[in-house]
């Protein structure tokens, strides 16, 4: 008869399990928001992320051991970041029709994103780490990191604060930007990818190719504005 | 497929050696983002499935934040008892600049009469 604890000793070691139940996980998630149809609280990131934790905690597994297997699914960002040029290149005449438009709202939710989130924590009395992670939420992970250090504030707790950004705003999205009745696939892309960054842009791929290229240009370019601006807004918000 | 990925993890490399020379503020892959934007622009010739390759891991974008997820779930206490204000926050800041930033982006391509969304009937 199979041991059962000797296999156990022996799969939870090895990277192979992890990896192995992070993709089963994804797969099963993303056959359910299928079956939603897609629908934003059937969030594929959000129901893996649940099932696995859940894993995680029922098998008594530490992180940096979950981790050893994840990590090989966790690298693959950096070269996907990379690919997003392919379809921002093949979208070239959209892309650059819309420069103007593009740029305003950069600005625009740029700022707004900033400046929200800093007053309202302002105005609830949170504290100053809390406050500091909340200014760049909305930089993609890498960056809003860097900014934090930059800022004196807390990198670990920015990143959980970018990443609850990036779900919720893949849920709220859509059904925010049907009851403001846009039906422009730019903008909502647009948008998406400015305040939830990679989650956001994920999201709109997955409901349309041009969204999800605006979402991945939006992506770029806030990550890039969020890194000038809180450094400069933050002394006269707090002030 | 193979020679694909190459480019993007050479591009990546690229991107990650000279934000270490250059002290910048971006991630490398960032810039290699922009490299890959370039080259295909200058319309240097590329392996053939590169497209393919772009595409298959962008149809699978969300599968590649699974990890990191998991681990805000293991840095949860992190939040401490501010958790919900932080979360509430959170919500309204990103309903606030969603809704801006999409506003501001349609208003201003339907009065440059740029909107291609516009269902037919409606002037370009």
């Amino acid at each position: 008869m199979i041991d059962f604890v000797d296999l156990w000793v022996y799969l939870s070691g090895s990277p192979l399990l992890w990896l192995t139940v992070t993709l089963a996980g994804y797969i099963a998630a993303d056959a359910i928001s299928a079956a939603c149809g897609r629908h934003p609280l059937a969030n594929p990131v959000l129901i893996s992320v649940v099932f696995i934790s859940v894993v995680l905690v029922l098998s008594k597994t530490a992180f940096p051991n979950y981790f050893a297997g994840a990590q090989f699914i966790h690298f693959l960002l950096g070269p996907a970041t990379v690919a997003l040029a392919v379809p921002l290149y093949r979208h070239l005449p959209e892309v650059k029709r819309m420069f103007v438009p593009m740029i305003a709202a950069l600005i625009v939710g740029s700022i707004i994103s900033i400046t929200s989130a800093v007053l309202l924590a302002k105005w609830l009395g949170l504290s100053k780490v809390a406050t500091l992670a909340l200014a760049p939420k909305s930089a993609t992970a890498a960056i809003a990191m860097g900014v934090a250090e930059q800022i004196q504030g807390n990198p670990a707790l920015t990143a959980v604060v970018v990443i609850m950004t990036g779900i919720s705003g893949a849920i709220i999205v859509t059904p925010l930007m049907n009851a403001l009745r846009l039906k422009n696939y730019a903008a909502r892309g647009f948008a998406a990818g400015l305040v939830s960054h990679g989650i956001g842009t994920a999201r709109a791929f997955q409901v349309n190719p041009l969204a999800g290229t605006f979402a991945g240009i939006a992506l770029g370019l806030n990550g890039v504005l969020t890194a000038i601006l809180v450094p400069l807004l933050l002394p006269w918000l707090l002030g | 497929m193979l020679h694909a990925f190459a480019i993007l993890l050479c591009l990546q490399l690229t991107g990650e050696a000279l934000v270490r020379a250059t002290d910048s503020p971006l991630p490398g892959p960032v810039i290699g983002l922009a490299l890959l934007f370039v080259w295909l622009v200058a319309r240097i010739p590329l392996p053939q499935a590169t497209h393919e390759t772009a595409d298959g891991i962008l149809k699978h974008l969300s599968l590649l934040f699974v990890p990191a997820g998991v681990g805000v779930v293991q840095q949860l206490p992190l939040l401490g008892a501010e958790g919900w204000k932080l979360a509430a926050i959170i919500l309204v800041s990103i309903a606030l600049s969603l809704a801006a930033t999409a506003i501001t982006f349609a208003a201003i391509a339907k009065f440059m009469q740029i909107d291609s969304e516009a269902p037919e009937g409606k002037r370009r």
